[in-house]
């Protein structure tokens, strides 16, 4: 921990930065961190998360989760709500990855199945699911398609071939936002874009086979709910968003907001936070163009997934329904969304910025699939490629506090260079491969960029939230063998 | 002359670059070389094709930003990794770059590629001139 502000001590794993602390603060800023966690926070942090609470409509507290880390503008890890009448929009509360996300997907097959040919299947499905610099997706969309695809999602992919109709409910808002406008989008994205359907990315972005160890199940029958039941049951996790499309639609609309704060007279403490007023038409524009970029995402993964599912089918020689390959759940991790709570005692609607972090909706949320609505939401924590991930659910707590939302993953603490100064691609290939871990990569560097030392402990990450009772932990899953961009 | 540096500490999940020239021509060049480093390795991409730009901006700053923007756009739009930047930098009411960059479609099984750039972004970006250099301080997204 590097800062000279007072940070004052709520309850273990809570801490807040009073409102006096900075000039302009609106509201107090919250971090949600261990002792350990709260240590190792970096001074970007405080700064970054005290400047988000000076911004226009910010409701009750500026938020940043335990896997938070500097980002731009906002932390990674940071989570705003702001008043839809009189609070703001800004891209650098949502990232340059729009919809960047996770998505969990069962299987019926098991460790013992699977182990002997995972070297054959990670070829198959590096073969089947691009990555890296430069991969061109097989799937080539004419600009009518892609604007079927940025306003209508995972129905889209569904209609065209790319999924099953059960796969739209088990994905966060059904795979697909209404609102979206793609005449609000630049020709520029557009053609970015365009040949990169059904493709992984690089940098943190990866395609995971994971086991399911029985003594990692914390929640039976919630497992059992989300399709977790088996001993050496085999899953697949995705972590990945909008690639070059969401990237122009965030590069475009900086430069409109850069200008927009001038028009509207806003001032901001970082000019990374440019934002514009939710409802002016610089913010309203964006909005709309920005959920086409989060469809565009939701529609990655599900293409994604039906390559997951031809590579499955494949390998195994028999079709993906006999494996039983379902979705379990899909999550965004850099998204704004119109949601109500209840502030102040009155029922409220916000736009909930949630930048590297994760909706976590609590049990009989109507935006939940019935068949999780007892329980509360899936949520999909993905850790370091050494050290596992997550299966959590959501809680009322979360609701009450987080406005519905949790941590996202295991969070950087050391930098690319850093990592890559302590580490050598060939060699944590080898490290891996020992640990069980069969790993394919379209780069030695950025492997070596996303080395387990690079992040937090997943584990002290998850049991702050779970202590706290804003997410329960379900199951810890084990990695076996990884596709890295 | 061109030169370029990573800066470490800066920012955690992303890359903060410094670069250098001692006109503004060659300081376009380090930074756009410094950003496809970033990429894969520059020794290595063949000249083979050239794209033809033109960029104005009132400010310099702003122009520096929408040419990285323009590169980045190119590099997945044209799906091209470039190495060889001819660069001209006029004022008249505004900053304007003429500019023949040149370059390689991307072969991944040629290139020793690296972790691709998503977007320049304005967090904690400057361009100034200092003891008779160009200086610009950028963050890339990763």
């Amino acid at each position: 921990m590097e800062t000279s502000m007072k940070v004052n001590k709520i309850s273990d794993c809570l801490w807040e930065i009073p409102k006096t602390e900075k000039e302009g603060m609106l509201v107090p800023a919250r971090i949600y961190a261990n002792d350990t966690l709260f240590e190792s926070m970096d001074k970007g942090v405080f700064e970054q998360i005290t400047n988000v609470a000076c911004l226009p409509g910010i409701q009750k507290y500026a938020l940043c989760m335990p896997d938070g880390h500097w980002g731009y503008g906002f932390p990674i890890g940071g989570v705003a709500a702001f008043d839809t009448k009189d609070g703001i929009i800004s891209p650098g509360g949502i990232g340059f990855d729009i919809n960047c996300g996770m998505r969990l997907i069962t299987t019926n097959l098991k460790a013992e199945e699977v182990k002997p040919r995972i070297r054959e299947l990670i070829n198959e499905l590096f073969r089947a699911v691009p990555a890296g610099v430069g991969a061109k997706g097989t799937l080539k969309a004419s600009v009518t398609q892609l604007k079927g695809i940025m306003e209508r999602g995972v129905d889209w992919c569904i209609e065209n071939g790319y999924g099953w109709p059960q796969d739209r409910e088990k994905i966060e808002e059904c795979g697909h936002i209404p609102g979206a406008d793609p005449s609000k989008v630049s020709e520029k994205a557009i053609s970015r874009g365009a040949n990169q359907l059904g493709t992984l990315g690089s940098g943190n972005h990866y395609l995971e086979v994971q086991m399911v160890k029985i003594d990692n199940i914390f929640d039976e029958k919630t497992a059992g709910i989300f399709g977790i039941s088996e001993k050496n049951q085999i899953v697949i996790m995705v972590h990945c968003g909008s690639r070059g499309f969401g990237h122009q639609v965030a590069t475009d609309y900086l430069k409109v907001f850069d200008k927009a704060m001038k028009k509207y007279g806003m001032t901001v403490k970082d000019r990374e936070l440019a934002c514009a007023p939710f409802k002016s038409s610089e913010g309203s524009d964006y909005y709309k163009a920005m959920l086409c970029a989060a469809n565009s995402a939701f529609a990655n993964r599900q293409i994604i997934t039906h390559r997951i599912r031809e590579s499955f089918s494949k390998v195994f020689n028999t079709s993906a329904e006999n494996l039983g390959i379902e979705i379990v759940y899909d999550v965004a991790h850099n998204i704004a969304k119109v949601e109500k709570y209840k502030i102040d005692g009155k029922e409220k609607e916000v736009l909930v910025h949630r930048k590297g972090s994760t909706r976590c909706f609590g049990p009989g949320r109507k935006e939940l699939p019935e068949i999780y609505r007892s329980v509360g939401q899936p949520v999909i924590v993905g850790g370091s490629m050494q050290t596992g991930s997550y299966l959590l659910a959501g809680t009322e707590k979360a609701m009450q506090e987080t406005f519905g939302s949790t941590m996202h993953g295991a969070g950087r603490t050391m930098s690319r260079h850093a990592a890559k100064k302590r580490v050598r691609g060939d060699q944590l290939l080898k490290t891996m491969a020992k640990d069980g871990i069969h790993v394919k990569t379209a780069s030695m560097s950025g492997l070596a960029e996303e080395a387990g030392i690079a992040y937090k402990n997943i584990s002290e990450v998850v049991e702050t939230m779970d202590g706290l009772g804003i997410t329960k932990k379900v199951v810890k899953l084990k990695p076996i063998g990884n596709i890295k961009g | 002359m061109e030169e370029y540096f990573f800066l470490d500490n800066i920012a955690t999940a992303d890359v903060a670059i410094e670069s250098r020239g001692d006109t503004l021509e060659e300081l376009f060049s380090a930074s756009a070389t410094a950003t496809f480093e970033v990429m894969a390795d520059t020794r290595e991409i063949q000249l083979e094709i050239k794209k033809v730009l033109h960029l104005e901006n009132s400010e310099i700053d702003g122009l520096l930003f929408d040419w990285l923007a323009e590169i980045i756009y190119l590099k997945d739009s044209e799906c091209m990794l470039f190495g060889k930047y001819v660069i001209n930098v006029t004022k008249n009411r505004n900053y304007q770059l003429d500019a023949e960059i040149f370059g390689e479609e991307i072969n991944q099984t040629r290139h020793d590629l690296r972790c691709d750039v998503k977007a320049i972004t304005f967090h904690l970006f400057e361009v100034y001139k200092k003891n008779g250099k160009w200086i610009s301080r950028f963050i890339l997204d990763l």
